[in-house]
């Protein structure tokens, strides 16, 4: 029974915005779920395969926001192939047709074209914010497309993708009528841009909050840009090379001083250690700060510089900062919330500069630490238990010794029960990737006690079939599963079928799976895409006595729209 | 796929599980080879030399496009990291992030190899038989440079030349006194003495030690040079 009228329920909607929120709601009844649906601007769509663009459309006409994410997560590391998929040009064919009202486009791992850039910039005449992360399959002529043709664009913000760098003009085709942005990335860039076209750019956008600039741009540019731009709350410098000596290098310090605004900083893709001090000025106020890009710091430069850094937040930074420097860290950042030390050398010999000692260091001085992405060259139950006891906050927890099978160095025993106390005491854990020499019995204590896990990797680890039970049975809410080189066969990806209905997807590769187990999993889940991915003909699929073969690469998602129509030849969907 | 009966053996052949050293097989290079198992578990020490059959139209980068695993069991030396593994995307870091540090790296050691290490230049004096190589690196500044070329050219002129002192040689410039220039980045020929001495070592390509009378052109500048000073 419904007193209240629509126009009523519309407007309560309005406040709520959560994806989940609107989601539960459009359960509710009929009704609800008709004024949601016409309600809903932002729609989440973590797997593109999951929908297509015509029902997204239909049941959400009024659509202006929308997230798409393509690949699989281990697409990042070369393990999916090119040409997998993933292609936004169908969602923005559609989206072109039906909603002309579309504002924002987020992609994530989607294969993104010239053309559909093209269409995209003409065809949403209120389109004013394009976020592309890891994408790929586009140049810099689908951004001067962007640039040209999108008369409110507030927001261009272009995350670490690979983009075929024309060396054209593209930032030159912002028209002096923009006067929009609020928000300008272009750090993934790799070839030259109109320095003065950016400058004026700059002064014609008094609304600028974020800039990150790619390697061309010199450090001259930086201190014309600050005076342009006195609502600057993020930087990202281009090349940070210059004579510590010159009047530009003092130009911009007293520039740098004068910035109270700015609260985080990045890039340093190219960086002299002499000019770092320049940038001290602006360390005070930092609250998010990342220096993974900035090979040309030296520990000790990179150690004295977050010496200023009280405030922060957030830091992404270089293994090359070392035990001794993350000492330091945990003894000025108190604030810390998010912390993600890459490796400097991931190939090299073993001279990864961190160990489980950092890691303890930080958790024992930074006790707001909630996220953590950890590459490491060794971890030992102790630390891991001692964390645990320190920083029970923990939602994400990404830990990567970088020997994959590495047991704990000094009792020589696994890290089970390191991440054992882990998921014990991180009740709110949400993600977690693990490594190290690990046995089933990690997994029995995922299972038990991960009771928010939402997204686990694992790689080299486990003895038995056992262990993936472990999680798929006790981990409810789990979202995202994804293995590799684990000895993981038929049994356990059959054992509960129902189970993967619950959950986005799971990815095994280098597994015991055979083929034979993929097709009945398919058989008996209509409602999911069970993908081999057979690269090299690696699997041949007639005649039907090839069962027993081991699949190298299985994907498997739910959908609404069954198998993909733009599945390439090595990509079989059973 | 329509296949011949024994390609398909074949095929079956590469995907089984076998015993076996690696390198017993070719073809087109790489092939899948089996993993060793012990007991049902595959670890991650136990595997041997699994070379993947990679497409070129991989993005993958030339590292990771072998998959060399050694034999060392867990047990020995369990400080040191196995001999270098490479396994395909392992460890976990972005390509886009890979390939930034693989740039930094490469830009790290062609920079290293121009202004690091050694900087050997050609010095050529006129008149010699033969020219010369020295490591400007090793000298501190122009007078431990003009020292070396006087020993090392002692044999060609008769008796001390002082190189540097450009006023002296001003004043014999009729005479068959020498003067020292360089070739600079740009390809133009300097009076070695004007500009520091870093700079110097930095931007030199070779040394020639002209006779006085062709370095006429060069000695305005530098007799300006000996008003200013004296």
């Amino acid at each position: 029974m419904n007193f209240c009228p629509e126009e009523v329920l519309e407007h309560i909607f309005e406040f709520v915005t959560s994806h989940k929120d609107r989601n539960s709601m459009s359960l509710v009844c009929k009704t609800w779920y008709q004024v949601e649906r016409e309600s809903r601007y932002g729609v989440f769509i973590g797997n593109c395969y999951a929908i297509n663009p015509v029902r997204l459309i239909k049941r959400f006409p009024r659509v202006r926001s929308l997230t798409l994410k393509g690949k699989p997560h281990f697409a990042d590391f070369n393990l999916v192939p090119h040409g997998w998929g993933g292609f936004v040009d169908p969602w923005i064919k559609a989206l072109a047709k039906a909603c002309p009202g579309l504002e924002e486009l987020r992609l994530k791992r989607m294969v993104v074209s010239d053309e559909s850039l093209d269409l995209l910039s003409r065809s949403f005449v209120n389109f004013r914010s394009l976020v592309l992360v890891s994408c790929e399959g586009f140049s810099t002529d689908g951004l001067a497309a962007v640039a040209a043709n999108c008369r409110n664009l507030q927001e261009l913000d272009l995350q670490e993708n690979d983009v075929d760098d024309r060396r054209g003009h593209w930032l030159s085709c912002f028209p002096e009528s923009c006067t929009s942005l609020v928000s300008l990335n272009f750090a993934c860039l790799k070839g030259e841009i109109n320095l003065s076209a950016l400058e004026r750019l700059v002064a014609r956008n008094p609304n600028l909050r974020s800039l990150r600039v790619n390697r061309a741009v010199p450090f001259e540019m930086l201190q014309k840009i600050l005076i342009k731009a006195p609502k600057l709350t993020d930087l990202g410098t281009g090349s940070f090379v210059h004579d510590s000596d010159s009047e530009t290098y003092h130009t911009l310090k007293s520039a740098m001083t004068n910035c109270k605004s700015i609260s985080s900083l990045s890039g340093f893709l190219d960086v002299a250690s002499c000019c770092l001090p320049a940038v001290y000025p602006l360390c005070a106020n930092l609250i998010s700060l990342n220096l993974s890009y900035a090979s040309g710091i030296n520990g000790n430069e990179l150690v004295k510089l977050i010496g200023h850094c009280k405030k922060l937040q957030h830091l992404w930074i270089l293994d090359c900062i070392g035990d001794d420097g993350l000492r330091v860290v945990a003894d000025t950042c108190n604030e810390l919330e998010e912390l993600r030390v890459f490796p400097s050398d991931p190939f090299g010999p073993g001279n990864a500069a961190v160990t489980e000692q950092g890691l303890v260091a930080i958790c024992s001085g930074c006790p707001k630490l909630h996220s953590l992405l950890y590459f490491c060259q060794q971890m030992t139950n102790a630390a891991l238990i001692t964390v645990a006891k320190n920083c029970p906050n923990f939602i994400r927890f990404r830990l990567c010794i970088l020997d994959p099978v590495r047991p704990d160095p000094i009792t020589m025993q696994p890290l089970d029960e390191g991440f054992g106390a882990i998921v014990q005491s991180c009740k709110r854990l949400k993600r977690l990737s693990i490594s190290g020499r690990l046995t089933d019995s990690v997994f029995f204590y995922i299972g038990t006690y991960a009771e928010q896990l939402e997204m686990l990797s694992v790689a080299f680890a486990g003895d038995s079939d056992n262990a993936m039970l472990y999680v798929l049975n006790g981990c409810k809410k789990l979202r995202k599963l994804e293995i590799r080189d684990c000895p993981f066969g038929n049994m356990a990806l059959l054992k509960d079928v129902g189970k993967y209905e619950t959950m986005r997807s799971l990815w095994m590769s280098s597994c015991e799976l055979t083929l034979g187990g993929c097709k009945t999993l398919a058989r008996k889940m209509p409602m999911l895409n069970v993908e081999i991915i057979n690269e090299n003909d690696q699997v041949e699929i007639i005649p039907d006595n090839n069962d027993r073969q081991k699949v190298e690469k299985m994907y498997l998602y739910r959908t609404l729209v069954g198998p993909r129509p733009d599945a390439p030849d090595f990509v079989w969907t059973l | 796929m329509e296949m011949v009966g024994g390609e398909e053996d074949r095929r079956l052949e590469e995907t089984e599980l076998r015993l076996g050293l690696p390198g017993g097989r070719a073809s087109e290079g790489e092939t899948a080879v089996a993993v060793i198992k012990c007991g049902g578990k595959r670890g991650f020490s136990e595997t041997v030399d699994l070379m993947l059959n990679l497409s070129t139209k991989e993005t993958l980068m030339d590292l990771n496009d072998k998959v060399k695993r050694n034999l060392a069991k867990e047990n020995d030396d369990p400080v040191k990291p196995p001999a270098k593994a490479l396994v395909v995307g392992w460890p976990p870091v972005r390509s886009f992030r890979k390939n930034i540090l693989a740039v930094q790296k490469s830009d790290v050691k062609e920079s290293e190899m121009m202004s690091g290490g050694a900087a050997f230049v050609k010095v050529s004096m006129d008149g010699a038989p033969y020219l010369r190589k020295v490591d400007l690196k090793i000298y501190k500044g122009y007078q431990e440079l003009s020292n070396a070329l006087g020993n090392m050219f002692s044999s060609f002129t008769v008796g001390m030349i002082d190189f540097m002192n450009v006023c002296k040689l001003m004043d014999l410039l009729n005479g068959s006194d020498y003067v020292p220039t360089y070739e600079d980045k740009d390809g133009d020929w300097m009076l070695v003495g004007d500009v520091p001495w870093e700079m110097f070592v930095e931007s030199c390509k070779r040394l020639r030690i002209m006779r006085g009378k062709e370095a006429i052109g060069l000695a305005p500048r530098a007799m300006e040079k000996c008003k200013n000073r004296s």
